[in-house]
């Protein structure tokens, strides 16, 4: 069938730069450049071009742009470019339309309309250059209070404690599967994570067996619906367990890892044949309530000796609050909200882009409930979906998160562009692969090392925005909406928030 | 005291019911044993027990058990007052309950033994209707006052805490009937109000119930229809309304009732012989907006009849067990043997298909007329 | 506000609890009659730990997750006997050891099982065998829904799963792997009533003996003819299956052999392959 959907992108070639060297022909997996028959030119057909980039990167003589395609439909606000072609799309191909990464809409950012305060005369801000400045965060219950006791000159704290975990700066990396994504990129967030003191989740995939010793104790691995991987030792061997109900690029239904991403090696820790789709069902067939949640909780505690604290992650839906209780009195040490800008490596178009609710108030009604309920120190709240830089991070926790996860900013580090194309395995930088050939165009160490520096840079600016508001650890910023104030913001979002408007 | 929230109330629970078919009462002892070895499916926000053929000395008499909030003595006026105007009070009393239960801050309950007085308009009304109508009035008009059980011979204990705590604040244990139901709740909302305790009841029909109605909103719209307003925010009380509709006021048989809540599905029908597949086809053509879709299990009671039932790919558990003429259903088969070891029979109905305990016909009599 | 954890609240410490326990050399008995979940399982751990590698419960009555705390690094194997009804996950996340059911399972037997070996002397709940990755699970009579839902396999380890009676609906679920063999032994006009076998199934095979329409079948399973090695395996597993509870029900190797039985497999390992839009 003639496909009629228009270009996405357009190359241009500035020829009097460009020496034929080939490269561009290497580094495309998407086959826009091709040598001409007797190799004298190279073709460029930009009807198969996504944007990735990387050409444009590559290209040793800075002789290509690619650029959106600026031809079109006739404007139309309704009947947007977008929506037509996705029609188009579905009229010859009659599927569920796939697609890469968080959601793209224009929706409002909650965080771009909240802004932070500063000290000034009444109380000093604090040069974070010189003084201590303190993000170390403990994840995981707080008993309500401490027994102690005192014998001579000995004490001895009586109360028994839950497991906590420690992280030297309030990020985690968010589960990204070894599968979604390539074992190179897996294994840079692992090494980042233990050399910055923080953790990785696993995600879906299993962690492979010659991982599990070394950074086994910086991974969180996850248990989902489709329970790949999970034997008693992968339970083991890590330092906390994710029970995944949902994410927020596709609240309420499951994950379908395609056949061709299956290798030998992906096989081997998902524990299925190689070349059999890896389907996870929408629910976990052994959780259909909140008691049945509770039994998977105990289930896993029970399994790893009440050693490892339980998290549990949810996408942010309309009645997060009430389902956060619940999930709390379930016996979570850990929740986690993945709010509808969380990234995926595949997800249907209708579901990233239609279902959930903003991770800004998400965050804020949990807090706000667990903290009218008395329980909130019962666990420790992650904010996950669509952190982008660490102002972002910095509103999410005085807004009530105990810390953040990130995924797509952790990628972008590595390499990713947001061109959307994960689902079909043919990434240009190696993370969302599982092509030997584009796999090992990411450096594991490399890619470590620029998780590492970016960490590291946030969490420099984080102690920045801190020191400014006079507040030299962590704990004291923690649902902390005194220092948020909003911005072009409606009464009842404000509320919903629990913060005031500027200048109130 | 926290009222109920503007929003939806989610949970998921332990659910027990024990019948004896032949009439004979028995006490609560076995129930709450029941409900002991299921205490985890519960959190201790919420428990519950319907009993029925509680008082046959007043059989005749509407029993009407109700909470007043914060032992609020206005409310309480209010409805002595509102009683005193509509029913002959043949009865009245304090539950009594034992101070030394494990419950935080118990309302006030008032039982009253009552015969409707119908004036002007009500008179067109049947008896059952009339009561229905006062019982609304009260729940939504006096603040502070509501009817936790309206049945004759019958009643319904409630509250925040275990099952086991609330039976030992009612002292569940001094009181017989011949049909048990009861509910161990793990709500994650709406915690801390007694109100929203199950079982929840309408006239003598109680209903305990897991699960989460994921069409709530079209079930609770097309109720509306016929006059019943959801309050309470609960799944529960959707169930309850549409048990009453189709059951009593259009007298359908639970047979056929359980095939508009859990119907089967459409690829099923399409295999049926023809008579039946025009049954199923019109069934859920007339009644789709009382399918009831998501996970969900109840254990329904009414004079003379207990039966369960459960959405129609059974995604919530229940167990029936038979000894006898002693009908169980639970959520787990264990809380069944915990109180009756050695069953004749034990088994797990399909989805959609009820287990139905009917008292024989004589032993009918003997509680209800 | 009130918060109760109802599966720790009020667990006694060990040293409470050992009394309900008689080790004796490498067998220990416990009376689980007043013990509550988290109770039993400490204390089977704790007997493991003071050498026991046999352990008979009994007054079993609801209590959860048994065997699933007995994970130890280097691994010992357990044989575990149970009377009465254990509660819901029986054996999840097993890792080798051997349960004997003496009574009726409940929901989630064998949840997520990696090895080991679980025999019910009776029936079982819902979830029986779900994601379980290794090991072997025999069930005397029928089970609920949802049974073997996405089992898995991965080169010489299969999981496999008897059940002597029928199953109800949604039987072999997203199966990814392993082998399911239903006996069919305690139908009442030989039809097994379960619909939507196998939906989503692209791993594995289910053996089903009793009579089952085209329209029960899941659309991603196909009937293919029985051949001579399925026989051979069917063989050492009813042989297997009547060794367990031939003293209790009447089963005769043969016969059942004797008869038709169904062989199902996922049309194919991508299912859904075909159902999105680029």
């Amino acid at each position: 069938m003639k496909s009629h959907l228009l270009p996405d992108f357009i190359v241009e070639r500035i020829e009097d730069r460009c020496n034929r060297c080939g490269v561009c022909v290497k580094q495309c997996p998407w086959g826009v450049y091709s040598w001409n028959d007797d190799k004298t030119d190279i073709l460029i057909d930009y009807t198969k071009c996504v944007g990735c980039q990387r050409c444009v990167v590559y290209c040793p003589n800075n002789a290509l742009i690619v650029k959106p395609y600026y031809g079109s439909y006739r404007p139309n606000a309704y009947w947007t470019k977008d929506i037509i072609s996705d029609i188009k799309k579905q009229a010859e191909q009659g599927g569920v339309l796939l697609v890469g990464t968080g959601s793209d809409r224009p929706y409002k950012v909650y965080f771009d309309h909240i802004l932070l305060n500063a000290s000034q005369v009444t109380n000093p801000s604090i040069d974070p250059l010189r003084e201590p400045m303190e993000l170390r965060t403990f994840l995981g219950r707080k008993p309500d209070q401490l027994e102690i006791e005192i014998r001579d000159d000995d004490i001895e704290i009586k109360t028994e404690l839950y497991p906590n975990l420690v992280v030297e700066t309030p990020i985690l990396f968010a589960g990204m599967s070894y599968g979604a994504i390539s074992k190179n990129a897996f294994l840079a967030l692992a090494m980042a994570s233990k050399e910055f003191g923080t953790l990785f989740c696993t995600g879906e995939g299993g962690l492979p067996k010659d991982m599990r010793e070394e950074y086994g104790p910086v991974a969180i691995v996850q248990c989902a619906s489709g329970r790949f991987g999970v034997d008693p030792e992968y339970l083991n061997c890590a330092a906390a367990i994710e029970i995944k109900i949902g994410q927020g690029a596709k609240p309420g239904i499951g994950g379908h890892l395609p056949g061709e991403k299956v290798t030998a090696e992906i096989s081997a820790t998902r524990m299925i044949p190689e070349g059999t789709d890896a389907l996870s069902p929408a629910p976990h067939h052994d959780i259909y309530s909140i008691e049945d949640l509770s039994m998977l909780i105990y289930a896993l505690k029970e399994a790893t000796n009440y050693e490892k604290p339980v998290f549990v992650k949810i996408a942010a839906v309309h009645n997060v609050a009430a389902i956060a209780s619940g999930i709390v009195r379930a016996g979570a040490d850990v929740i986690v909200i993945d709010g509808f800008r969380g990234g995926t490596g595949a997800s249907p178009k209708v579901m990233r882009d239609h279902v959930g609710i903003p991770i800004e108030m998400a965050i804020a009604a949990v807090d706000q409930r667990l903290r009218e309920e008395g329980i909130r120190h019962k666990c420790s709240i992650i904010a996950s979906g669509g952190i982008r830089c660490s102002a972002d991070v910095v509103k999410a926790i005085a807004l009530g998160a105990d810390a953040v996860y990130i995924g797509t900013a952790a990628l972008i580090a590595l390499g990713c562009t947001m061109c959307q194309k994960c689902y079909t395995g043919k990434c240009a930088w190696g993370i969302c692969t599982q092509d030997p050939n584009l796999a090992k165009r990411l450096n594991p160490k490399e890619g470590a090392k620029r998780l590492v520096n970016l960490l590291r840079a946030w969490s420099l600016e984080i102690k920045d925005m801190l020191g400014g508001m006079g507040i030299n650890a962590i704990e004291s910023l923690r649902g902390n909406r005194e220092h948020l104030r909003g911005i072009g913001l409606e009464e009842w979002e404000l509320r919903v928030l629990g913060i005031k408007g500027a200048g109130e | 005291m926290i009222k109920p929230r503007d929003d939806k109330d989610f949970q998921a629970c332990g659910l027990f019911g024990v019948m004896d078919r032949s009439g004979e009462r028995f006490n609560g002892k076995m129930v709450v044993e029941a409900m002991k070895n299921m205490h985890v499916r519960g959190n201790g926000l919420g428990g519950g027990f319907a009993v029925y053929g509680l008082y046959p000395e007043y059989k005749d008499y509407y029993c009407l058990h109700v909470m007043i909030q914060d032992w609020n003595e206005d409310a309480k006026r209010e409805v002595d007052k509102f009683l005193d105007a509509n029913f002959d009070i043949v009865h009245d009393e304090e539950i009594p309950t034992n101070e030394d239960a494990n419950v935080v801050n118990p309302p006030l309950f008032w039982r009253y033994f009552v015969y409707p007085q119908k004036k002007g308009d009500d008179k067109r009304l049947s008896d059952d209707d009339y009561v229905i109508k006062k019982v609304m009035y009260i729940n939504t008009k006096i603040k502070d006052a509501y009817v936790i059980s309206s049945g004759k011979n019958m009643g319904v204990f409630k509250g925040v805490g275990f099952p086991e705590d609330i039976a030992e604040f009612f002292m569940i244990e001094k009181y017989k009937g011949y049909i048990w139901t009861a509910h161990s709740r793990f709500p994650t909302n709406t915690p801390g109000w007694w109100g929203g305790a199950h079982p929840f009841c309408i006239l003598d029909w109680t209903v305990v119930h897991n699960g989460e109605i994921s069409s709530y909103g079209t079930n609770k719209r097309y109720l509306e229809m016929f006059g019943y307003y959801c309050t309470l925010q609960t799944d529960t009380e959707v169930m309850a309304y549409a048990f009453d509709l189709l059951m009593r006021r259009q007298k359908l048989p639970i047979e056929i009732v359980a095939k508009i809540l859990a119907p089967p599905m459409w690829d099923i029908i399409d295999h049926m012989d023809e008579k039946r597949k025009k049954l199923y086809t019109t069934l859920r053509m007339v009644y789709a907006p009382l399918l009831i879709n998501g996970p969900w299990t109840v254990i329904v009671a009414h004079h003379g009849e207990m039966f369960g039932l459960t959405d129609r790919i059974r995604l919530r558990p229940i167990t029936a067990g038979e000894k006898g003429d002693l009908l169980f259903l639970s959520s787990e088969e264990s809380a069944i043997r915990a109180v009756c070891p050695n069953l004749d029979r034990v088994w797990t109905p399909h989805g959609g298909e009820p287990v139905i305990g009917r008292i024989n016909e004589k032993a009918l009599k003997k509680v209800v007329e | 506000m009130r918060f109760v954890d109802s599966y720790l609240e009020g667990v006694r410490k060990i040293d409470e609890i050992i009394k309900y326990a008689k080790i004796e050399g490498e067998v220990a008995e416990i009376d689980a009659r007043d013990l509550r979940h988290k109770e039993l399982n400490d204390l089977m751990r704790e007997c493991v730990l003071r050498g026991a590698r046999k352990l008979i419960l009994k007054n079993v009555c609801g209590q959860r997750y048994i065997g699933t705390r007995l994970f130890f690094n280097p691994g010992v194997n357990v044989e575990i006997v149970i009377y009465g009804t254990p509660g819901n996950d029986l054996g999840a996340f097993l890792s080798g050891h051997r349960i004997i059911v003496y009574g009726n399972a409940q929901d989630g037997v064998g949840n997520t099982m990696d090895s080991g070996e679980i025999i019910v002397h009776g029936r079982a709940g819902d979830v029986v065998a779900m994601a379980m990755r290794g090991g072997k699970i025999f069930i005397r009579d029928s089970v609920g829904y949802r049974t073997a839902i996405h089992m898995k396999e991965y080169k010489e380890r299969i999981p496999l799963l008897v059940i002597g009676g029928t199953a109800q609906d949604f039987l072999g679920e997203y199966m990814a792997g392993g082998r399911v063999v239903l006996l069919g032994l305690n139908l009442k006009n030989g039809k097994h009533k379960s619909h939507y076998i196998g939906t989503g199934m692209h791993g594995g095979i289910i053996y089903l003996r009793g009579k089952v329409e085209d329209y029960q079948l899941g659309k991603e399973v196909g009937v293919v003819d029985m051949e001579q090695e399925d026989w051979k395996f069917l063989e050492k597993v009813v042989e297997e299956f009547c060794g367990h509870f031939g003293n209790e029900i009447k089963v005769d190797k043969d016969e059942i052999l004797g008869e038709k039985f169904m062989k199902l497999i996922p049309v194919t390992k991508r299912p859904y392959g075909k159902i999105y839009a680029y």
